[in-house]
């Protein structure tokens, strides 16, 4: 049986029992959401605590977290605030530092069924983050959005409320929690990309690859200067772009 | 010209939320190219070791603390797998590694 073949028996199989099928994604979702939230809350707190120094509000963050839901994102769109920067600068550097998105919803738009109703193409992009993203894309087959809908409410929910209190709260919660609470999205990565890596070989060495070439540009000169956002965009194309020349899934499939 | 601080966010949320809309659109039906099809099925494996390393052992205040919780990630997500139980084994690594350093 073919890759396709298989999408199409699972589909088949999912419109069959559409209703529980469904619930039972998005309740999944919610589950697996809760380390997302925890990761969430733990940055977005810091990043209250950033908007609070240049004068922002709770209600302007907690607007600002809920509609934006990126941590580079909105560390820049802070900066751009506070510098009083003009719209056309505004927009520009949104578009730079969010760039790894685009990609994001390149790869992911090829998990969608064709039978999908149009209108999760508009809601689906509001729950691509690093995140929820790496776990969408993990799931075998076609992707049920409400498994991305059941994440992106908890995990935004964290990100906001983190937010509003690193906004209120200030310096209130102990350095040693923040600490433990960062590497939690980091361990989420890891049980994304390293249980595919003992299956398959080619996708474990994609993963030392790319791990080393990111540790590369952080030591060395001239390559450290680059900003995170680019890095990840520079190393993705080129990483991936090679492999697909190199490895074509097709192929491997046969 | 700069506009009040809600027309900003406004702006660039707009901004934030198109970049990630449009591939939706564009890409509507699966893509037959093999090279382009296989460049994004690889996609989220380079993204996400580009952004777990180095950054998980520089996230804490401590870089042991941090180089501990990447060990205890691996290890965890080689045997067992499970997001929960990897995410909270990385916390619990620096929150206690944060005792003795």
């Amino acid at each position: 049986m073919t890759e396709t073949d298989k999408k199409t028996k699972e589909n088949t199989e999912a419109n069959i029992s559409a209703g529980p099928h469904t619930l039972s994604w998005f309740a999944r979702g919610l589950r697996d959401g809760i380390p997302i939230c925890m990761g969430y809350f733990a940055v977005s707190f810091a990043l209250g605590i950033t908007a609070r120094g240049i004068g922002m509000n709770a209600l302007q963050a907690g607007l600002m977290s809920m509609g934006m839901v990126a941590s580079a994102g909105e560390f820049a769109a802070i900066v751009l605030i506070s510098s009083h920067a003009g719209v056309i600068e505004m927009i520009s550097t949104c578009i730079v530092v969010n760039l790894r998105y685009f990609l994001m919803s390149c790869s992911l738009s090829q998990k969608l069924s064709p039978d999908l109703p149009f209108f999760h193409r508009f809601l689906l992009p509001y729950c691509i983050t690093d995140e929820i993203f790496g776990l969408s894309s993990a799931v075998e087959g076609y992707l049920d959005p409400c498994y991305s809908y059941g994440m992106t409410i908890i995990s935004v929910a964290g990100w906001t409320s983190g937010t509003v209190l690193g906004v209120l709260l200030g310096n209130i919660m102990p350095a040693f929690a923040v600490n433990a609470l960062s590497v939690s999205l980091y361990g989420m990565f890891l049980a994304i990309i390293i249980p595919p890596s003992r299956k398959d070989r080619f996708i474990a060495g994609l993963v030392v690859i790319s791990m080393t070439a990111s540790g590369l540009f952080s030591l060395l000169p001239v390559l450290s200067t680059i900003s995170g956002g680019f890095k990840v965009i520079i190393l993705t194309l080129l990483i991936a772009g090679a492999a697909a020349f190199i490895h074509p899934i097709d192929e491997q499939k046969q | 010209m700069n506009p009040g601080i809600y027309l900003s966010l406004l702006i660039m949320c707009l901004t934030v939320y198109c970049i990630r809309m449009l591939p939706f659109l564009v890409f509507r039906k699966e893509i037959t190219n093999v090279w382009l099809r296989s460049f994004l099925y690889y996609v989220p494996y380079v993204t996400l070791a580009v952004m777990t390393f180095p950054a998980i052992v520089t996230a804490t205040d401590n870089i042991w603390s941090g180089v501990a919780a990447l060990i205890v990630g691996l290890l965890a997500a080689w045997f067992k797998g499970d997001l929960f139980f990897v995410a909270i084994s990385c916390c619990a690594t620096v929150f206690l590694t944060g005792l003795f350093f």
